[in-house]
C-alpha cells in the first residue's frame, strides 16, 4: 500500500546516480592511497606506508607550509576587506554596477585575474614571492568574503543599529558590539571558504608566485608531470579531509551562531 | 460647550504655547522627501508624566516626527526642545530619549539581562548599579526568570517586555513608542495595553506612543495628536476627540460615525432628500457642512422626521449595528443598539437623535476616506 500523496520516486535514481558521479573518483583516491602496491592503479594490500614517506618529503612539507601562510594571510586580510566591503556596499550604495564590480573577482576566470595580476605586478617591478601571491588570493577572496557577508547583511534588522545608537553606544562601539557580532555567521563562513579557496588555488598562484617558494598545488603539479605515485593520492586524500572539515565547520558555525 | 474649546485648541491656534508644566515643545516642523511632504507644519506640547499618542493612518508622518525625536532623522526647519533646551543639536546616543522600536530591535546575541544591560554599560556606570538596576527593572517587567534567555526563545509578548525593560532602565525623561502593540495577537494586545499603563504610572516616565490603531490611542493615552497628510488636525482627549472631532477627517478615523454632507440651517444641516437634521456646531449659517452623529446615538423610535429600510443587522454580542438605507444614494445610516436587533433586515424605521449628539462640522462635501486596509499595511 503506497500512499497517493507521497511524492514519487522516479527522480530518487538520478538523485544518488548524481552523488555516485560526485563522489566515485574521491573514494577511488582515498582507497588507493591506503595501497600498499607501487602501482597506483592495482589493488595489493592495506598500508599507511605512502603517509609515510609523505612525512619524509622535504618539498611536500616545503609547500605545504607555504601554502598555509598564503591561506590564512590572505584569509585574514580578505575577511576584514570582505566584511567592510560588503557592509559599505549595503550601507553606502543602490548602484548595482558597484556591486557587480565588487563581486565580479569571485567569478572572473583565474587566468584572467592571473595574467592582469602578474602585468601589474612587472609593471610596478615587484619582486614575485609569496608575498604577491598572498596579495593575489586576497584579490579573489575578498570578493567571496564580500558576497557571502552581504547575504546575511539582508537578514540584519537595521533598527539594531539604531537601537544601540539610542542606548547611547557611539558609532564605534556599536559597530564593534552590534554589526559584527550579528554578521558572525557570514563572516566565519566566508572566512573558511576563503581559506580552502586559497588552500588549493593553482592558476594564479603559479603565474604570481616567484620560483623559490612554490605552494602545494604547484609542488603536486611537478611531482605529478613525472607520473602518479600512490603518495600523491595520500597527500590528495589529506587535502580532501581539510576541505571537508572546512566545509563542515562553516555550516556548524552557521547554525551554530544563528541559533544563540 | 467648553469641552468643544478645548477640542479646537490644536487647530484653531497652530503655534502652541509653552506652558511652565511641558516637557517637550514642538515648534513649526518641517521636513520633506522628495516631493512628499512628511510634516507640514507641526507643532505639539507634551506634559510632563503624560502619556500622548500621536495617532494617524500609515504616511502620515508620524514615525518621520518620531525618528526626528529620536534623533535619526532632521527636519528641514523647526524647533524641538525638551525641558527648555533644543534637542535636535544632540546625537541620538546624547539624547534623553529612548525609543521602543516597532520590530523591538532586540540583539540576538544576547541574553535578555546583557540586552537590558546594555545602555547602562555604555553609559559607563559602575558594574555594580547596573547589576542591581537591571534586577530591579526585570522584576518590574516581570522577567526575572527569563534573564539568561535569548531573544529568540521568547514569546512575541516578552519580547516586547524586554524592548520596554531595556529602554526605561535608562531612566530617559521621555520614552517614545513605535507602534509598540503591532506584532502582538489580539489577545496579548489588550493585556500589554493594560500592562504598559500600569508601567507609565510605575516608572514616571513621559510616553509617546505613535500608532495607526485608534482603538490603542484610545484607550491608553492621556491626549491624543491626530494627524493626517504632515499636519496635525486636532489634539485632544480620549473623550473629547470622540464627542466633538474638530473636522470630518477626524470624525471618519476616530470610531464608527455617519457623516451626512448638506447646507448649515439654524437649527442643524439641510441634507438633499432628507430635510433638514439638527445639530448643534459652530458653523456660519449657508456655508457647506456635514452633519456627524455616532452610531450609538441614533435611535429607532415611533416619531421622527427620518425614514429607511433596516439592510444589514451585524451582531457582535453586547451590541447589533443595523444598517439603515434612507433613499437619495446616501450611504447608509448605522445604528447601534445594545443587546438584540429589535429590527429584521426590511423592517421599516424611523430614525431620531438628540440634538446635542449630532455634530456639525465644516463642510466638506465628501469625507476623505480612510483605506481600510490600514491595518494589514502596517503589519
Amino acid at each position: 500500500m503506497r500512499d497517493a500523496t507521497a511524492p514519487g520516486r522516479s527522480l530518487l535514481i538520478p538523485f544518488w546516480l548524481t552523488y555516485a558521479f560526485l563522489y566515485v573518483p574521491i573514494a577511488v583516491l582515498v582507497v588507493m592511497s591506503f595501497n600498499s602496491s607501487d602501482n597506483p592503479f592495482a589493488w595489493d594490500g592495506f598500508s599507511l606506508k605512502w603517509y609515510g614517506e609523505l612525512a619524509n618529503n622535504e618539498p611536500v612539507k616545503e609547500g605545504l607550509l607555504n601554502t598555509l601562510i598564503v591561506a590564512v594571510g590572505s584569509t585574514a586580510v580578505a575577511t576584514v576587506l570582505g566584511t567592510l566591503l560588503a557592509i559599505g556596499l549595503h550601507r553606502y550604495t543602490r548602484s548595482r554596477a558597484l556591486e557587480a564590480a565588487a563581486l565580479a573577482p569571485a567569478i572572473m576566470p583565474d587566468i584572467v585575474l592571473a595574467i592582469g595580476l602578474l602585468a601589474f605586478y612587472s609593471m610596478i617591478s615587484m619582486t614575485l614571492g609569496l608575498h604577491s601571491v598572498l596579495l593575489a588570493h586576497v584579490v579573489f577572496s575578498t570578493a567571496f568574503v564580500a558576497a557571502v557577508v552581504k547575504a546575511r547583511l539582508g537578514h540584519v534588522d537595521p533598527s539594531m543599529e539604531e537601537a544601540s545608537r539610542d542606548l547611547g553606544a557611539g558609532a564605534m562601539s556599536t559597530f564593534m558590539r552590534i554589526t559584527v557580532p550579528s554578521l558572525a555567521p557570514g563572516i566565519v563562513a566566508g572566512a573558511l571558504l576563503a581559506f580552502t579557496l586559497s588552500l588549493d588555488e593553482f592558476v594564479i598562484a603559479f603565474f604570481t608566485n616567484g620560483p623559490s617558494s612554490p605552494t602545494l598545488p604547484i609542488v603536486i603539479y611537478s611531482m605529478v608531470r613525472f607520473g602518479v605515485t600512490p603518495e600523491i593520492n595520500a597527500l590528495a586524500t589529506l587535502l580532501v579531509a581539510v576541505s571537508f572539515t572546512a566545509v563542515i565547520l562553516a555550516q556548524r558555525s552557521s547554525r551554530l551562531t544563528d541559533a544563540v | 460647550m467648553t469641552s468643544l474649546h478645548e477640542a479646537h485648541d490644536g487647530v484653531g491656534e497652530r503655534s502652541t504655547r509653552p506652558s511652565e508644566s511641558s516637557l517637550l515643545v514642538i515648534k513649526d516642523l518641517r521636513r520633506t522627501f522628495g516631493d512628499v511632504v512628511a510634516l507640514d507644519g507641526v507643532s505639539l506640547d507634551v506634559a510632563r508624566n503624560e502619556f500622548f499618542a500621536i495617532l494617524g493612518p500609515s504616511g502620515c508622518g508620524k514615525t518621520t516626527l518620531l525618528r526626528i525625536l529620536a534623533g535619526f532623522e532632521h527636519p528641514d526647519a523647526g524647533s524641538v526642545e525638551l525641558e527648555g533646551s533644543n534637542l535636535l543639536g544632540l546625537a541620538p546616543n546624547r539624547r534623553p530619549v529612548n525609543l521602543m522600536f516597532q520590530s523591538y530591535a532586540l540583539f540576538p546575541h544576547m541574553s535578555v539581562e546583557r540586552n537590558v544591560a546594555y545602555g547602562l554599560e555604555r553609559e559607563g556606570l559602575p558594574k555594580s548599579e547596573v547589576r542591581k538596576r537591571v534586577a530591579d527593572v526585570l522584576r518590574t517587567v516581570d522577567l526575572t526568570e527569563l534573564a539568561n534567555r535569548r531573544p529568540r526563545q521568547l514569546s512575541g509578548g516578552q519580547r516586547q517586555r524586554v524592548a520596554l525593560a531595556r529602554a526605561i532602565v535608562k531612566r530617559p525623561k521621555m520614552l517614545l513608542l513605535d507602534e509598540p502593540l503591532s506584532a502582538l495577537d489580539k489577545k496579548v494586545r489588550a493585556e500589554m495595553q493594560r500592562e504598559l499603563k500600569r508601567l507609565q504610572h510605575e516608572v514616571g516616565i513621559t510616553f509617546a506612543v505613535v500608532t495607526h490603531d485608534q482603538e490603542e490611542a484610545m484607550s491608553m493615552a492621556d491626549r491624543i495628536a491626530v494627524m493626517h497628510q504632515g499636519t496635525v488636525q486636532q489634539v485632544a482627549d480620549p473623550v473629547s476627540l470622540y464627542r466633538n472631532p474638530a473636522n470630518v477627517f477626524v470624525a471618519d478615523f476616530i470610531g464608527d460615525s455617519n457623516l451626512l454632507a448638506g447646507t448649515r440651517t439654524t437649527n442643524g444641516v439641510a441634507v438633499t432628500g432628507l430635510g433638514d437634521l439638527p445639530g448643534r456646531g459652530a458653523v456660519a449659517e449657508g456655508s457647506p457642512a456635514t452633519l456627524m452623529i455616532r452610531p450609538e446615538d441614533v435611535k429607532l423610535s415611533d416619531a421622527g422626521s427620518l425614514r429607511g429600510t433596516v439592510t444589514d443587522v451585524q451582531f457582535y454580542g453586547g451590541t447589533s449595528t443595523l444598517a439603515i438605507d434612507v433613499g437619495h444614494g446616501l450611504p447608509p445610516v448605522l445604528s447601534a443598539v445594545s443587546g438584540t436587533s429589535p429590527a429584521a433586515p426590511g423592517a421599516q424605521v424611523t430614525l431620531t437623535w438628540a440634538p446635542d449628539d449630532a455634530v456639525i462640522l465644516h463642510g466638506e462635501t465628501s469625507p476623505p476616506t480612510v483605506p481600510p486596509t490600514i491595518h494589514e499595511e502596517n503589519q
